[in-house]
């Protein structure tokens, strides 16, 4: 789509729109976008204000804003809570296996379909629209009953498995290959380079940009992906962070320990939002891109 | 091989090598270079099959069938049911509610997330320039974040003695607890997720709004044409491509709306939250994997339909 186009060129019109617009009231507009942001981010606020306050202080007085005494009390005692290392690790090789899945399948995928001319190039290219569209409600249980029949219930492949080559990675590459001049491959096609060769040495190295919004995207994905490990995890030894959190939130909903609680928020959130404000710029192209997170 | 990056240098050597007739020649190497396509596109090839063409297959033969979660380890032991799942479906008051709170979930969440999306993009539009990017962070920030500590953090500040009724009460109102309330607890629940998405229709909104020629808006302002009817005249018509996008990006999304119900509500109190998803998870966790398998069908359709014809309101105009 034309988006990410569209987003790089925002540099360029912004200095001819400052020029265009200067009658519009600015304390107003600067008024009602603060007062937005605020309300955007009261959600971290709280998430991190409880998270430093003591156990007693949130039975005490649950909706303080702000704690009486700072404590990390509750980040010790979650790193002490049993399981949690494991969800960690299991979140890590997860994403791991998605992310160099996605490099490889997807981009290879999107590579043939912006660069080959072949028999049913139109299939193909079907198939990838379909998979971002087909709704995963419909397709949950049979994908459940394959994993098992596969042998991967409870498995971190189990997990990993269906988000080796997103659809949105594939769209992502073939957009991006389409840009590559042909004569760069061909090149090394005369040559007699293989056309794996050709792929691995020239084309990835070429899509550094791509190669990074599909890592950060696929990354993204499965670090957040909560139903999916859900249903797959069945063991504490195989749930993510997200699947520990909720079932030990849900474990805890009567005990009321919020300061842990939004501890393990905090944990499970930083590592994608650290990310995100590093690398803004391939978050945005990624959703932007594809309309789809 | 790493030395003929340089385009063009070695092509006047190269063209001869393929022998045969030339006609035979294009033939061949059409007939490889499909195969080597195809073995690029394999790895996806097998995902999609295994995990998108096969379960959307399997869960409409499913749902003609009276396949439990006992049945698994003997899937053809099961009985062929016709259409009674889908009539037992829609004779199913739970389930009609369910499609009702989903209708819901639409009607609000899309209409607010894209209200709010368009406005902060046309904000940031407007030619501001200090804080922009900051503002822009902010705003797209809840996008990334993790549903399952959101949900969290929203039942922590939408909790009877949580932070939000701390507010209320400050101002002289006792506040209720949100979550158990069968008329408070859908807004909560709709709030989170338009929380989460509001950033991502800003962001393509934004998009949208950069693509439009600047000459455009500098004629109309020589015309003598205002800020409002610029928007009016303009804006809306030019971005309507974009409110396409977004409008059925954000309407399929809701459709399917899933982690917030079942994270901060588990679709109660009595149901008021259940959305269709999530009465697709909880037949399919009560072992009823025929039943489960319709409404998810139901789901497909719904979606494809609200596709189709949110295509053809809007693209006439367009």
């Amino acid at each position: 789509m034309t988006a990410v186009a569209a987003l790089e060129d925002a540099h360029m019109t912004t200095d001819r729109i400052v020029l265009r617009r200067r009658s519009v009231s600015r304390p107003l507009l600067y008024g009602a976008l603060v007062l937005c942001a605020l309300l955007t981010v009261l959600p971290f606020i709280w998430v991190i204000s409880g998270s430093l306050r003591g156990l007693d202080e949130i039975r005490s007085d649950p909706g303080a804003w702000l704690p009486h005494d700072v404590t990390f009390d509750n980040f010790v005692r979650l790193f002490r809570t049993e399981g949690f290392g494991q969800f960690r690790v299991n979140s890590i090789v997860v994403a791991t296996i998605v992310v160099v899945g996605n490099i490889v399948a997807a981009s290879a995928a999107g590579y043939a379909l912006a660069k080959f001319d072949f028999a049913g190039k139109r299939i193909a290219f079907g198939a990838v629209m379909a998979a971002m569209m087909v709704p995963f409600t419909t397709v949950f249980v049979t994908q459940f009953v394959i994993t098992v029949d596969m042998g991967l219930a409870d498995t971190l492949a189990g997990i990993a498995l269906p988000g080796v080559a997103m659809p949105m990675s594939v769209f992502i590459m073939r957009q991006y290959a389409m840009s590559i001049p042909d004569e760069l491959l061909e090149a090394a096609r005369i040559d007699g380079a293989s056309e794996f060769r050709i792929f691995f040495r020239i084309f990835l190295p070429l899509a550094g940009p791509a190669v990074a919004t599909i890592t950060i995207m696929s990354f993204l994905t499965s670090w957040n992906n909560f139903i999916w490990p859900l249903i797959v995890a069945q063991s504490m030894s195989t749930y993510t962070l997200p699947v520990g959190l909720a079932a030990t939130s849900q474990a805890a909903a009567h005990v009321t320990d919020y300061g842990l609680m939004l501890a393990g928020a905090i944990v499970v959130m930083l590592p994608v939002l650290v990310l995100f404000l590093l690398l803004q710029r391939y978050f945005v192209q990624g959703i932007a891109g594809t309309g789809m997170r | 091989m790493t030395t003929t990056l340089v385009p063009g240098t070695r092509r006047a050597q190269g063209t001869r090598r393929t022998p045969g007739t030339p006609h035979r020649a294009r033939r061949s190497r059409g007939t490889r270079r499909t195969a080597v396509a195809w073995l690029f596109l394999a790895p996806f090839t097998l995902v999609f099959l295994l995990y998108t063409a096969i379960p959307t297959i399997a869960a409409l033969g499913f749902s003609l069938t009276d396949l439990r979660g006992t049945d698994l380890r003997h899937p053809l032991a099961v009985d062929f049911t016709g259409l009674e799942n889908y009539l037992r479906l829609f004779r199913d008051q739970s389930f009609l509610r369910d499609i009702l709170n989903t209708a819901l979930f639409v009607a609000v969440g899309v209409p607010m997330t894209m209200g709010i999306g368009f406005a902060l993009a046309v904000a940031l539009n407007s030619g501001i320039r200090r804080l922009r990017g900051v503002f822009r962070t902010v705003f797209f920030a809840p996008v990334v974040t993790n549903v399952v500590a959101v949900a969290l953090i929203w039942q922590y500040a939408f909790n009877e003695s949580g932070t939000v009724n701390k507010v209320l009460g400050a101002a002289g109102f006792s506040g209720p607890n949100w979550l158990d309330d069968p008329n408070l607890a859908m807004p909560v629940v709709i709030l989170l997720g338009v929380w989460r998405n509001f950033g991502t229709a800003m962001v393509l909104f934004l998009a949208g709004l950069q693509a439009i020629p600047e000459d455009v808006y500098e004629a109309a302002s020589l015309d003598g044409a205002g800020r409002w009817r610029q928007l009016r005249h303009i804006t809306l018509p030019l971005l309507l491509p974009t409110t396409l996008m977004v409008s059925v990006l954000l309407t399929v999304f809701y459709l399917q709306v899933f982690d917030e119900p079942y994270l901060l509500t588990n679709g109660g109190p009595l149901g008021s939250t259940e959305s269709v998803a999530l009465y697709t998870y909880h037949q399919f966790g009560s072992g009823e994997f025929g039943l489960s398998s319709a409404a998810s069908f139901v789901m497909l359709l719904l979606v494809a339909l609200v596709s189709v014809v949110q295509f053809r309101l809007l693209k006439p105009r367009a």
